[in-house]
């Protein structure tokens, strides 16, 4: 661990300050969504499909009306009236497709828990009876859950106004990758499956909603990482002018991308609210979370690669589909995942033909929202498991193959085969720290000893990218309302402390605690001296909240402007008091002093006293602003950091189950703000995508059943099988903005994917069998033992 | 089909050191009692299953799952939550090694970890590492990695221990 480094002033930036936010969690003290009573509050319990697809012929609520506590029913229908639905079309991306969806199904149900139904209840038991009591007469129609025959224009639309499942489709082509591979002195191909999963943030989705039928305000208390992002959300689809809308995000169970997402039941809570005037609450139990929480991946691929006779890449084939589930997840649209995949795929190397392609087809399950890493862990895992195989074939040992194929450090700028923009990546030196940290000579000496114990062990290093806190160049021309831009205000208070106000969005990470310390810097004080308000769309700044790991990068430089703007107007207004000028003085410790001699003349208290209760007697004119606000917009359409990582395994050839020995990350996120909170965003991550690659799967049948919906029979990494892991930073400033940090909140789960491909694959490739389908089962391995004998 | 009734039962218990009594509706659970009826709401519910752990309060001086307990059933009982834990200072070293390691990062599970550690803490020695992630199999992470957690029983324990 790092060890944290004292409050004191001065220097917090690089420090590993303790979370100010924390304590009150680890003492019980939390103030989560649920938590939140309000006086009459109701509760809903919603009524949901058990159909993976079905049309709904008619909804009898009788005998649930006259259950006990049952205040009202409210059907889809109703909720229509007064509720427009979700359309996340991107202007941009021509030939995208995508329906219209109800805050819940009208007369078409198109996965399995999409809500139908709301019962009002006086609680959420009631609520949960009288659920059981609503008649729904369905007729169950045929399912489409299988992506390539979802992408057959063929096959029964689920949405017939869009005629057949295909979402989207889309193609990079860079130079010519058909002759570039038949060219090549030999090639490497595989298949890959990266089977559908979920967020499981242990805390539901929850959200109170209350109407004041008075003064027609809406404030909704909401378990999502973008309180602007709703508010704007409410007002639209319920007709409420937007200063009437606040949406206030307390303290929230996890988010890890799943509450940037908007659902529909959180639309049809507030319009329920609005309906009946009263407080409503709802909370998403376990088994609702698994159906209908926005899901992620579903992707299958072929992916080929070409080398030439001096073991170089020339080339990659990527022809990539996936499912986006019953509709594209509002209000983004269902592309990312299969973009993000074939733009990232190969970036970090200098080969020169390049062709992709990703389908995107509507299937009958949960539909496919943002999740931490959203397709860049794919694309990164195809292209770290091929280069892999490829160094086996020209016999060179895949971490030097890596360094060799490499894009140099003198070629940056540049543009990947895929469309990455990077200024820098630093491939070389992570991938010498990595390998340092991790012996990797030493691990190798002692995979070749065991194996003549016919011990199995395997060495995965990976390479990865990130691309983060995306900009306007991006979402701009979608016409999707996502704020690509951050604010924060800072406030010097009477007594000489300071408030902060930052739109960025904190659900764990860290980010208000980094907020605070280059604030901190800024005015030259400590941390006890800030305090920083989040969460709240009626106060803060306009902004994004928490998306895309851009609350350091973007909220951060924010921060550091707004700080940096306020000490000018203080050393102004001290300037005034003093009779000098704001360049004889600076802000040290709390304290005003001459700039030559260090000499202290006065305290922040006491210029804030002048500046808000003495302005008497200050030159006529004087108007103090001890008040600033400064948003930050990136200059680029996203951020690219990378990383390596290594991951020792050792498989179980007989069961076929996989044991992890040792993990190490050498991660460039730009300038460290504060080393613990980047460690724990690594670790946190990197067990995030082991759970992904090893155990995490969300199974439908071939009805839309999904098969398993409990924590029981849903896999999850638990403290007994996750190992220790070693980190070191290579710090290389990003040049965009002064702050020089940039994103490292997905950092972690998108490297530990590839990683861990590649080490079940080294361990597995004396036995001539490579692993294809995440997650890796037992079952998996044994077969692809199997087959490879 | 008739709805489910709520029938109720009182109840007379110890919580947090203080006497309770309640009428409660027989089917409530315990966490659901101690949320809604007592309004401690630092118990946390996320499966309602009996795995993740985000439940874990003290019943009767063990660490017990308090989703698969009714609260009629603690009738009687001593129930210690982290509320309660937390105030009689009993667990405040392993609280602020959890809080300087950032051992935590939504806390939604954090109660329920602290309430289970403070279990291994109390047995007293230093465990290795592998036992001490044993000890917390039981309770779901999904921020942390669980790294941090371990570090900060494991100091805790040291520090107990004057290793």
């Amino acid at each position: 661990m790092t060890p944290p480094d004292g409050n004191g002033a001065g220097g917090l930036v690089g420090k590993g300050v303790a979370r100010p936010n924390v304590k009150r969690l680890i003492h019980g003290r939390g103030r989560y969504t649920d938590d939140i009573s309000v006086p009459h509050m109701l509760h809903i319990a919603f009524v949901r499909s058990p159909y993976g697809h079905a049309r709904i012929n008619g909804i009898d609520t009788s005998m649930a009306a006259e259950a006990p506590g049952v205040v009202r029913i409210v059907t889809a229908a109703e909720v229509a009236e007064i509720c427009e639905p979700m359309v996340a079309i991107a202007a941009h991306r021509p030939g995208h497709k995508s329906a219209p969806q109800h805050a819940m199904a009208v007369d078409h149900a198109c996965y399995q828990g999409e809500p139908v139904a709301a019962v009002v209840a006086a609680s959420r038991a009631e609520a949960e009876d009288a659920a059981d009591l609503v008649i729904v007469e369905y007729e169950e129609l045929p399912a489409v859950m299988d992506i390539l025959e979802a992408l057959d224009p063929a096959s029964p639309p689920i949405h017939p106004d869009l005629g057949d499942n295909r979402c989207f489709e889309h193609t990079t082509v860079t130079g010519d990758a058909p002759v570039a591979l038949s060219n090549a002195a030999f090639t490497v191909e595989q298949d890959f499956e990266f089977g559908r999963h979920t967020a499981v943030t242990l805390e539901g989705r929850a959200i109170l909603a209350h109407w004041d039928t008075v003064e027609e305000r809406l404030t909704v208390h909401h378990s999502h990482q973008s309180p602007y992002q709703m508010q704007d959300v409410f007002s639209r689809h319920l007709g409420i002018p937007e200063h009437r809308v606040r949406v206030i995000t307390p303290d929230i169970g996890g988010g890890f991308g799943l509450k940037i997402n908007v659902h529909g039941e959180e639309l049809a809570v507030a319009a329920i609210a609005k309906m009946l005037g009263k407080p409503v609450k709802f909370t998403a139990d376990r088994l609702e979370s698994f159906a209908a929480d926005c899901q992620t991946r579903d992707h299958i691929a072929t992916a080929k690669m070409g080398v030439d006779g001096d073991g170089r890449i020339t080339s990659m084939d990527f022809e990539n589909a996936l499912s986006v589930g019953a509709y594209t997840a509002y209000i983004r649209f269902g592309l990312a995942e299969g973009m993000m995949a074939i733009t990232c795929a190969a970036a970090p190397y200098a080969l020169t033909d390049y062709h992709a392609r990703t389908r995107v087809a509507y299937v009958n399950k949960g539909i496919v929202g943002m999740f931490r890493g959203v397709g860049v862990p794919v694309g990164c895992a195809v292209t770290e498991v091929l280069v892999d195989q490829a160094a086996a074939k020209a016999e060179i040992d895949p971490v030097e193959f890596r360094r060799k194929n490499y894009h140099r450090d003198e070629d940056y700028p540049l543009t990947s085969v895929g469309g990455y923009a990077a200024k820098y990546m630093s491939l070389h030196r992570c991938l010498d720290a990595c390998v340092d940290i991790m012996d990797y000579d030493g691990l190798r000496a002692e995979q070749a000893a065991q194996r003549e114990n016919n011990v199995w062990r395997g060495v995965g290093v990976a390479t990865f990218v990130e691309a983060a806190a995306f900009g306007p160049v991006y979402y701009g021309p979608s016409g999707a309302r996502v704020s690509t831009q951050d604010g924060c205000t800072v406030k010097l208070e009477p007594s000489g402390v300071v408030r902060v106000m930052t739109s960025v969005t904190d659900q764990g990470q860290g980010t208000l605690t980094g907020i605070a310390q280059i604030v901190g810097d800024q005015l030259g004080i400590g941390m006890d001296d800030i305090d920083v308000i989040a969460g709240d769309s009626a106060t803060t700044p306009y902004g994004g909240g928490a998306w895309a790991s851009r609350g350091m990068a973007m909220g951060g430089e924010a921060a550091l402007q707004a700080g940096k703007a306020l000490k000018g107007n203080i050393l102004d207004l001290a300037a005034s008091v003093l009779q000098t000028t704001a360049d004889a003085l600076t802000l040290e410790e709390g304290e005003i002093r001459d700039a030559a001699t260090g000499e202290a003349r006065m305290d922040l208290a006491e210029l804030a006293k002048v500046g808000y209760f003495r302005q008497d007697t200050l030159p006529g004119g004087t108007q103090p602003e001890l008040m600033v606000t400064r948003h930050h917009v990136p200059d680029t359409p996203y951020y690219v950091a990378n990383g390596v990582q290594g991951a020792h395994v050792e498989v179980d050839i007989e069961t076929g189950f996989i044991k992890l020995l040792g993990w190490w990350v050498a991660d460039d996120c730009g300038r460290v703000v504060n080393p613990l909170m980047v460690d724990e965003q690594i670790r946190g991550g990197v067990i995030q995508g082991i759970g992904n690659t090893l155990y995490e799967h969300s199974q439908y049948d071939e009805t839309g059943q999904l098969l398993n919906a409990t924590l029981a029979d849903y896999l999850l990494p638990m403290a007994g099988e996750m190992p220790d892991i070693k980190i070191a930073h290579v710090e290389t400033p990003l040049t965009n903005t002064e702050l020089g940090a940039n994103g490292i909140g997905e950092s972690g789960t998108i490297g530990a994917i590839a990683a861990l491909w590649c080490a079940v694959n080294d361990a597995l490739r004396p036995l001539g069998a490579q692993v294809t389908k995440q997650p890796f089962t037992p079952e998996h391995v044994l077969e692809v033992i199997a087959a490879g004998k | 089909m008739p709805a489910m009734s709520e029938d109720t039962a009182e109840i007379n218990l110890i919580v947090n050191g203080e006497p309770v009594t309640k009428t409660v509706p027989v089917r409530r659970h315990l966490v659901d009692f101690l949320r809604l009826d007592l309004e401690l709401t630092g118990s946390h519910l996320a499966c309602e299953h009996g795995v993740c752990g985000a439940c874990t309060v003290r019943v009767d001086g063990v660490a017990v799952r308090g989703c698969l307990m009714l609260a009629v059933q603690a009738d009687g009982a001593e129930v210690v939550t982290i509320e309660g834990l937390s105030d009689s200072g009993e667990v405040a070293d392993l609280q602020a090694e959890f809080e300087a390691r950032n051992a935590a990062q939504c806390g939604y599970c954090t109660p329920g970890m602290v309430i289970t550690s403070a279990e291994l803490v109390a047995a007293g020695g230093v465990p290795d590492r592998d036992a001490i992630r044993d000890h917390l199999s039981g309770n779901l992470c999904r921020c942390t990695g669980y790294q941090a957690i371990v570090d900060a029983v494991e100091e805790t324990m040291k520090k107990r221990a004057g290793a």
